[in-house]
């Protein structure tokens, strides 16, 4: 009978539901970051909001320009802490790191969760099968006031992955090249069901990575198939009734991936690397909520050691969360890395979204593991972002051009994590 | 307020929230700063030379990418009364009825810079007065109508208390 998104809706819904009905729906789970919850406080105070529905359910993150750059950052921050003094709920402050690694290392958001975030790549959770969508700040602030959101039940769009992702290939270079099939609007307003063989190896991390940048192809949501997902604790997944109607169905073999390289300016603008092999790059970032887990610092470190970064490039690193650093700190990535020549800085969002901490300067191109490339994204509308895998990162930060890391690594069969 | 005219100021497809406000103003909570820069990188001139109850016309995709709120914000700010485009970005659209900005998906179009306009919008019709063609709007779910009816979702809990 039903999609995933159309399941999960149901259930909370407490009646069935499907493509194209408005749902009034309770929410398991919240969070708001720097960017959004001092327009959020804002909008519930003068929406009469005396206290949070649930403070348990309630979780506020400083990442988006963290530690703050300028006074009047500082003083936002000021607000939220204040806001969480008086309200309760979870607080993450400066340092602790990037929202959506938070809400998942934490365990706030869990499998067949409806969660709500007031940021964009909040469909990260789809990686353990949440139903989580972003939404702006008065959206946001009305879930703390009354528990509740209004939801369209999405279409799905069911993307098939046939064949098994080469060695040396990974996730982002999956879901770069999905983005670069589907466009930019190609899952508008839609749920989108990534599912197949060649995702059952895929770790957590991996997952989160694929999942977050559904949010690159318009989609309201995307759920990774849960076959083969491990989590820390016990949990149910959410599979899709067989009868399931779809949008769209697509079918792709994976089993010739090649690094996949989105050019300016835009996150659809993608090409193989064979295409842009040899551009020369002024800074490389391996960062953000879509790539800077473990998985992702170790991949770079296994490019990185034992050399030096190319000295008319500088890599800047920083790692999704405090945990994801110290796990890095204890296993010696970080060491690698940095002795590499990287610079780490406060896991947060500064370089990816141009508030802080790598502000490109006027016509230098910078390779990153992030999500968008917009017109000035970074910070600066005269730079030029490309945006790919930590592994070609790194290899890019070694070579001082975009390097395809299969060339420095040549024989040396590395498995994909 | 169903029925608003303005001169039209027409953009492209795809037009991303960065290129509506870049990320590194958005970290602020006065509407004067974020007018300042409104459409900085893709128009520089244009918080200078729009006039307050102009309206906004765009192709597909508006406003697609971040979740920010002070996209809609900054170009309410600035004086845009409407935003009229062949269909919206999500997150875009849900944030501007919420902030009470109207905007309104008409399909694909033939409305040119200078054009003035007139937007029904208990109606369903954006009329072309320059050169005379009328545009049927997408129907919006009533919880939308009542929210944008209710001058935003601030306005819409303080008078319900909930949704209903």
């Amino acid at each position: 009978m039903g999609t995933i998104a159309e399941k999960i809706i149901s259930q909370h819904a407490g009646r069935p539901v499907s493509a194209g009905d408005i749902a009034i729906v309770p929410v398991d789970g919240v969070m708001a970051t720097d960017a959004t919850a001092p327009l959020a406080i804002r909008a519930f105070e003068a929406m009469g909001g005396r206290r949070l529905w649930d403070p348990e359910r309630v979780s506020l993150i400083i990442d988006h320009a963290s530690p703050a750059p300028n006074e009047r950052i500082g003083n936002l921050h000021k607000l939220m802490r204040d806001f969480h003094e008086r309200m309760g709920g979870h607080f993450y402050d400066v340092g602790e790191g990037i929202c959506h690694q938070l809400m998942v290392e934490d365990g706030r958001v869990q499998p067949t969760d409806l969660f709500v975030g007031a940021d964009s790549h909040t469909p990260t959770y789809g990686a353990l099968n949440a139903f989580a969508v972003g939404v702006g700040s008065t959206d946001l602030a009305a879930v703390w006031l009354t528990g509740k959101i209004w939801l369209k039940v999405p279409q799905t769009i069911k993307i098939e992955l046939h064949g098994r992702i080469p060695p040396g290939i990974t996730s982002k270079d999956l879901i770069l090249f999905l983005v670069g099939q589907m466009g930019i609007a190609g899952a508008t307003y839609q749920a989108i069901e990534y599912t197949g063989p060649a995702l059952r190896h895929l770790s957590l991390a991996s997952r989160m990575t694929i999942a977050n940048m559904s949010a690159e192809m318009g989609a309201k949501t995307g759920f990774v198939d849960a076959t083969g997902l491990a989590l820390p604790y016990e949990f149910t997944a959410v599979f899709p009734d067989p009868d399931a109607t779809y949008s769209q169905v697509y079918r792709f073999d994976v089993s010739e991936l090649q690094p996949q390289i989105a050019l300016p300016h835009s996150p659809d603008n993608i090409r193989p690397i064979a295409e842009v092999v040899g551009q020369s790059v002024h800074q490389a970032f391996i960062g953000s909520c879509t790539n800077a887990r473990l998985e992702d610092l170790q991949m770079a470190a296994r490019i990185l050691k034992g050399q030096r970064i190319h000295p008319r490039t500088r890599l800047i690193i920083g790692a999704a969360s405090k945990r994801v650093f110290n796990d890095a700190l204890r296993d010696g990535t970080a060491q690698i890395l940095s002795e590499a020549g990287a610079a780490f800085i406060t896991s947060g969002c500064g370089p990816c979204v141009g508030t802080h901490q790598g502000i490109p300067g006027d016509g230098e191109v910078i390779i990153s593991s992030t999500n968008r490339n917009f017109r000035g994204r970074m910070g600066n509308p005269r730079s030029l972002v490309y945006l790919a895998s930590p592994a070609v990162v790194a290899a890019s930060a070694l070579c001082g051009e975009i390097t395809d890391p299969a060339t420095l690594l040549a024989g040396e069969e590395w498995e994909l994590l | 307020m169903s029925v608003l005219r303005g001169v039209a100021h027409v953009y492209g497809d795809n037009i991303d929230t960065d290129r509506i406000i870049p990320g590194k103003y958005t970290k602020t909570l006065e509407m004067d700063h974020l007018a300042a820069h409104v459409l900085e990188d893709l128009d520089p001139e244009f918080s200078q030379r729009v006039q307050p109850g102009d309206i906004l016309v765009a192709g597909d995709n508006f406003g697609c990418g971040s979740s920010r709120e002070q996209a809609p914000l900054a170009l309410k700010a600035a004086g845009v009364s409407v935003v009229v485009a062949a269909y919206f970005a999500r997150i875009f659209y849900r944030n501007a009825i919420n902030i009470g900005l109207p905007v309104v998906e008409i399909g694909p179009h033939a409305i040119q810079p200078g054009d003035q306009l007139e937007v029904d919008l208990t109606a369903g019709v954006v009329r072309d007065l320059t050169d005379g063609r009328p545009y049927q709007t997408n129907k919006m779910p009533q919880v939308m109508v009542d929210i944008l009816q209710a001058g935003g979702l601030v306005n819409y809990l303080q008078e319900h208390g909930d949704y209903t």
